[in-house]
């Protein structure tokens, strides 16, 4: 079963009401496990594509499977697997975070899914673990930094133990100690990963495979390295390494 | 709840039965006693009664019917009956507010009120704003200082126009933001249901505990009213 990929998109195209069209035909596959980051230019329709991936947009032309279940927004049953299958960490913690302390917040997620009581707070307190903020459990959420925000926002994810993690913009506005943080955290995850940035080095630093998303088409996939070495194809689509940065 | 029944009880008591009114004062002493909070606290918390005191003073010098003088001054009876009333009653309920937020976390009062079968869409309107009220003044408290640091100072009417355009941009920043959290618990499986992690049903003994500061002034009240003091 472990041959099944994690995510599946095939020639995905989305346009919205006015006419805008923002996807031309996607089409990416991500093992399990893997870690990819996904870049490209603003307006490129990397949150487009980030929104098919638990059908809060509705799939237009083509086809997204989650770990081989196709995402329908009108079949409710699957919907709510697939929301459990796919953790969205948004960019700004402070959407995400929307209850009144972090322990509850964290909880959201698994009561939606079911559970319930010790089991509950089992999960909760697991989450809060792994990304090394157990002792807030308790704190309102405006009571934290930037950073100690965003990792909260990641364990809200977490907690639902969700088959891929979509992280939008994971540096931005961290310090670079909870940048660093950050990175551990999500080095010692074991799950699919797929990291939405313009961070061109924290790509290169955390994922091994790059795909660029430009003009709503897959113009690039390959290992990050390759890809970030090709200046030509970073020029092209609006990408740059951080001044004096250095590949090796 | 004990705060509101005891705000309805001290209410409804007639002004002139006096008397009933300093025991209610005694009662909200008790209280404030039993809870620990020292009384410099109690009554500065209690300041912001000030502006609606302000206008009660004013009652008995505007009104109509019954006159009468006090050091040459002419005062309507019905206004100061009034004004005092007000005064009074409004300082009780005050001072049991202050009681009830000094004791009790935000977080708990509201939890306290699901507990209590107030309508979950209620409770859940209440937490979040309980949550982003702060997110928000952060944002009217950056906007000002981006207005200021371009040289804006708000003086007159003429700015008026300035000040409306950005209360506007700050209800379309946080009407987006309602969108984006929306998203957000779609995202993690929102369903209609907001979790709560206890749900411990109050105890009698805390039911009493409740029930006895308005039973008491209650109590005092009818009291009163029977020996027609």
């Amino acid at each position: 079963m472990n041959n099944v990929p994690s995510l599946q998109i095939k020639e995905l195209a989305f346009a919205y009401p006015d006419g805008n069209q923002a996807l031309f035909g996607v089409n990416l596959s991500i093992n399990k496990g893997e870690r990819v980051a996904l870049l490209g230019p603003n307006g490129a329709g990397k949150t487009t594509l980030v929104m098919h991936l638990n059908g809060i947009h509705p799939t237009m032309q083509g086809e997204v499977r989650i770990a081989g279940v196709v995402v329908d927004s009108k079949n409710k049953e699957t919907l709510k697997q697939i929301r459990a299958k796919v953790g969205i960490v948004f960019q700004d913690p402070d959407d995400q975070l929307f209850m009144p302390t972090v322990g509850e917040d964290i909880a959201f997620g698994p009561y939606n899914m079911g559970l319930r009581g010790e089991e509950l707070n089992r999960v909760v307190d697991e989450a809060l673990t792994q990304v090394g903020m157990l002792e807030f459990k308790d704190r309102p959420p405006h009571h934290l930094s930037f950073g100690q925000r965003r990792r909260v926002a990641v364990a809200t994810v977490l907690a639902m133990k969700p088959e891929i993690l979509v992280m939008d913009e994971p540096s931005s506005n961290l310090d670079p100690a909870s940048r660093r943080e950050l990175a551990d955290i999500v080095r010692s995850l074991d799950v699919t990963i797929v990291m939405v940035t313009h961070d061109l080095p924290y790509a290169l630093e955390l994922c091994e495979r790059s795909v660029i998303l430009s003009g709503g088409i897959i113009v690039a996939d390959a290992p990050t390295r390759d890809v970030l070495s090709n200046a030509q194809l970073l020029a092209a689509h609006r990408l740059e390494l951080p001044i004096g940065f250095s590949l090796s | 709840m004990t705060v509101l029944a005891f705000i309805a009880v001290s209410v409804s008591t007639p002004i002139t039965r006096w008397l009933a009114f300093v025991a209610f004062f005694l009662l909200i002493l008790v209280a404030a006693l039993a809870s620990k909070i020292p009384l410099l606290l109690l009554f500065k918390r209690a300041l912001i009664e000030i502006p609606f005191i302000f206008f009660a003073i004013l009652m008995p010098f505007f009104g109509t019917g019954e006159k009468f003088e006090i050091a040459g001054i002419e005062l309507y009876r019905e206004g100061l009956l009034a004004g005092t009333s007000i005064v009074v009653k409004g300082t009780l309920g005050v001072l049991a507010a202050v009681i009830l937020s000094t004791t009790t976390t935000a977080r708990e009062i509201l939890r306290g009120l699901e507990r209590l079968k107030l309508p979950a869409v209620m409770v859940q309107i209440a937490s979040f704003m309980l949550r982003y009220v702060n997110v928000i003044s952060d944002e009217m408290e950056r906007m000002k200082i981006a207005r200021e640091s371009r040289g804006f100072v708000a003086t007159g009417i003429k700015h008026w126009k300035v000040l409306a355009t950005s209360a506007a941009a700050l209800f379309i920043r946080s009407y987006e933001r309602g969108e984006r959290v929306h998203l957000a618990m779609l995202s993690r499986g929102f369903d209609g249901n907001l979790p709560s992690l206890d749900n411990n049903k109050a105890t009698q003994r805390q039911w009493a505990t409740a029930l006895s500061l308005p039973g008491l002034a209650l109590f005092l009240s009818l009291f009163f009213l029977v020996i027609g003091w």
